[in-house]
């Protein structure tokens, strides 16, 4: 088996630097934190050609959170009657003033959760507190908080609320094709989880109307290897296209019962992407009918203007025009045990990929 | 406490964090333990403190206090790893284990039958590596002070005066092998939190070294070091004696031994396996000479069937460095993980 694997990456490279050979340089941005840490895990950069190049763009969603969204969580921490669920990469996620890691330390509520589901069934069993789900991630993970929506409205949860803050991608992509930098990327590596919900659709505006090449990929050296081929033979034949290399997982609709729960129970709306800013349309919001889970509304929160920390790179780097190494606080002031940006905090985030398996090759 | 004595240690309180087997952990043994206790035996930081003088035979001694979540997980329970772990400790000293003591924490309400069930499981390990209890000591705290129970142990072994196990006895050139498959053991206790709502396969590798220790210094008297991959994983466990020894190592990722099933679950986790805690593996750097009557030895041992080379100390350096070969003969170099992957797996 393991032959068989190094087999088919000897071809691959082959056939990828033949392709190369005769393109220019170009920019292919991946946009899945699970991605990037493929390729800093299996060292991709160290066999790519030189004219290919590997750029990161907003795919973590832990890094694309605002800090205003950290501050009132954080906030909402401060409050012992509630109790606060959460994927463990939100904990360390620096605000402007604290984090949620900070708060457990100092006796705040914070429970580290593998399913949304415990926190709804924590509140069932503790109606005396509030029980606050940090609602995070990409189309990936909306279904399953809709889900939860939908159970706690049935069974009339009152004590159960989410914080929202989830996000969809096509907007964000398009987003950085109208920015300045636009011109600069000249392919997409599309995000394989995502798209194994929305399916592939969504992401053909990038072929059909900015004339780029995007392939939907896998997450194994294998996998983003076979999808740059894809992304070269279609640059060397000049027919951009929206394609699915990780068709075992993504098919063409993606997952329509997903779908129907996202749908169902949210509507979309403008959104605050950290180091970005606002993008139209790129954000999750629940429906009127829901409003009362929410819990940004129900403890009247309020966005603050809390900017990123001083020198801190992470807005480039979520949008691909700077590398971590070009940040003057990159493994100096900023290290995965003292972030100073998100990009650093999370597993998945940038920073913490090219701090963890490339810092050396810098 | 003094203040002015604290003064390198930046942070306020204590986190998780402090106690994973990471940065903050040598930052807090080094900046605080070291600082108030430090001495040239606890300085050297090694599993077992090793205690000479005229006697025939050298002392290794060691203690380990467990804190796991749940008490009991697929494998093992609390009471098996009290003594699994401090006998690994002795084992990887090159120490023939010969009395522990055990102090138990325990939380009110905590059920007997449970607590019968962790005596029974420490026993047979016991009894295994021909050991005893000869000291101890009981708590019992209010409810909430402790999580059910926690127990501490201290093990007291002997080396032969001719035996010296030590990182600094490792050379360029010497093989790098291990006993088994890794990160079993902390994914064993994740998965069977109740919070973790999947079931696996994976159960935890707990278990007593000692024999397979003897058993590979009878066949070979140039085994230079050993090492039990526990909190932090091979990855923290090659880091921490290529420090030790001035090395530089490599290893191979094709020939880490690593179950299917726990590639798939970090890679759904997101968890490096490499950083993942053993509590039944344990590193041995040995003369490329010998290499093979050694892992001859470890295979023939019921816990070394799966043993192999991983990997080999490339040369004398400062900078040590662990290379990792990645399967497509790409390179990375490991680093010390930066915070805690998993809380209260030991």
């Amino acid at each position: 088996m393991q032959n068989n694997t190094v087999y088919n990456i000897n071809l691959l490279l082959k056939e990828i630097n033949e392709i190369a050979r005769h393109l220019p340089y170009i920019n292919i941005m991946e946009v899945c934190g699970t991605h990037t840490m493929s390729i800093g895990k299996n060292g991709l950069r160290q066999v790519l050609p030189q004219n290919v190049n590997l750029i990161s763009g907003p795919g973590c969603p832990v890094c694309v959170t605002s800090v205003s969204d950290i501050d009132n969580i954080t906030e909402l921490a401060e409050n012992h009657n509630n109790y606060i669920f959460s994927f463990g990469d939100m904990l360390k996620v620096p605000g402007s003033k604290s984090s949620l890691y900070k708060k457990r330390s100092e006796g705040s509520n914070i429970k580290i959760c593998y399913s949304p589901a415990d926190a709804l069934d924590f509140a069932q069993k503790n109606p005396e507190n509030n029980v606050i789900f940090i609602a995070i991630g990409f189309e990936t993970t909306a279904p399953l908080t809709a889900l939860l929506i939908k159970k706690a409205f049935e069974m009339q949860i009152s004590n159960f609320y989410i914080y929202n803050t989830h996000k969809i991608v096509p907007p964000a992509l398009k987003f950085l094709l109208n920015s300045k930098n636009g011109n600069n990327i000249n392919a997409f590596l599309c995000p394989g989880h995502v798209c194994a919900v929305i399916g592939s659709k969504p992401f053909e505006f990038i072929s059909k109307i900015y004339n780029k090449p995007a392939v939907i990929s896998g997450f194994s050296a294998d996998d983003i290897l076979n999808s740059v081929l894809m992304i070269l033979r279609q640059l060397k034949e000049g027919k951009p296209a929206t394609e699915i290399q990780y068709k075992r997982v993504v098919k063409e609709d993606g997952n329509p019962v997903a779908v129907n729960y996202i749908n169902e129970i949210f509507d979309i709306n403008d959104s605050l992407w950290r180091g970005i800013g606002n993008i139209e349309k790129s954000g999750l919001v629940l429906k009127d009918k829901f409003k009362n889970f929410d819990a940004k509304i129900t403890f009247s929160l309020k966005d603050n203007n809390a900017k990123d920390p001083r020198y801190c790179s992470c807005g480039d780097i979520l949008q691909g025009t700077k590398k971590p190494f070009e940040c003057k606080l990159f493994g100096k002031l900023c290290k995965p045990d003292n972030p100073v940006g998100p990009c650093m905090v999370s597993s998945e985030g940038t920073c913490a990929a090219y701090f963890k398996y490339e810092k050396y090759t810098s | 406490m003094n203040n002015s004595k604290n003064n390198n240690f930046k942070d306020k309180t204590i986190l998780l964090s402090h106690g994973d087997g990471g940065i903050k952990t040598g930052e807090l043994i080094n900046n605080l333990v070291i600082k108030y206790f430090g001495n040239n035996i606890l300085n050297k930081l090694e599993d077992s403190a090793v205690i000479s003088n005229n006697l025939h035979e050298k002392i290794a001694y060691t203690t380990d206090s467990f804190t796991v979540k749940p008490v009991f997980f697929p494998g093992g329970n609390i009471g098996k790893l009290s003594i699994c772990g401090t006998i690994n400790d002795l084992a990887a000293a090159g120490a023939t284990p010969v009395v522990l003591s055990m102090g138990l924490i325990i939380e009110e309400g905590f059920e007997v039958k449970y607590l019968e069930k962790l005596f029974e499981s420490a026993l047979e390990v016991l009894k295994e590596t021909n050991t005893n209890i000869v000291t101890g000591d009981t708590k019992v705290v209010e409810k909430n002070s402790v999580d059910k129970i926690f127990i501490n142990t201290s093990g007291i072994g002997f080396i032969k005066k001719k035996i010296n196990i030590s990182p600094l006895n490792i050379k360029p050139g010497d093989k790098i092998l291990i006993n088994g498959s890794i990160a079993e053991h902390g994914l064993a206790v994740l998965s069977s939190r109740p919070e973790f709502n999947f079931k696996t396969n994976i159960i935890s590798d707990c278990a007593p070294l000692s024999s397979l220790v003897n058993e590979i210094m009878d066949v070979s008297d140039k085994i230079h070091a050993l090492r039990d991959a526990t909190r932090g994983g091979i990855a923290t466990v090659l880091l921490e004696m290529s420090d030790k020894s001035k090395t530089n190592m490599v290893i191979y990722e094709d020939k880490i031994p690593i179950k299917k099933e726990v590639t798939g679950l970090c890679e759904f986790l997101g968890l490096d396996p490499l950083y993942i805690a053993n509590e039944g593996k344990i590193i041995v750097f040995v003369d490329a000479a010998d290499a093979d009557k050694v892992l001859d030895a470890m295979k023939k041992n019921k816990y070394g069937k799966d043993s192999c080379v991983i990997g080999e100390v490339t040369q004398k350096s400062s900078l040590n460095t662990v290379l990792f070969k990645t399967k497509i003969g790409t390179n990375r170099i490991l680093d010390k993980f930066y915070s805690e992957q998993l809380p209260r797996i030991c």
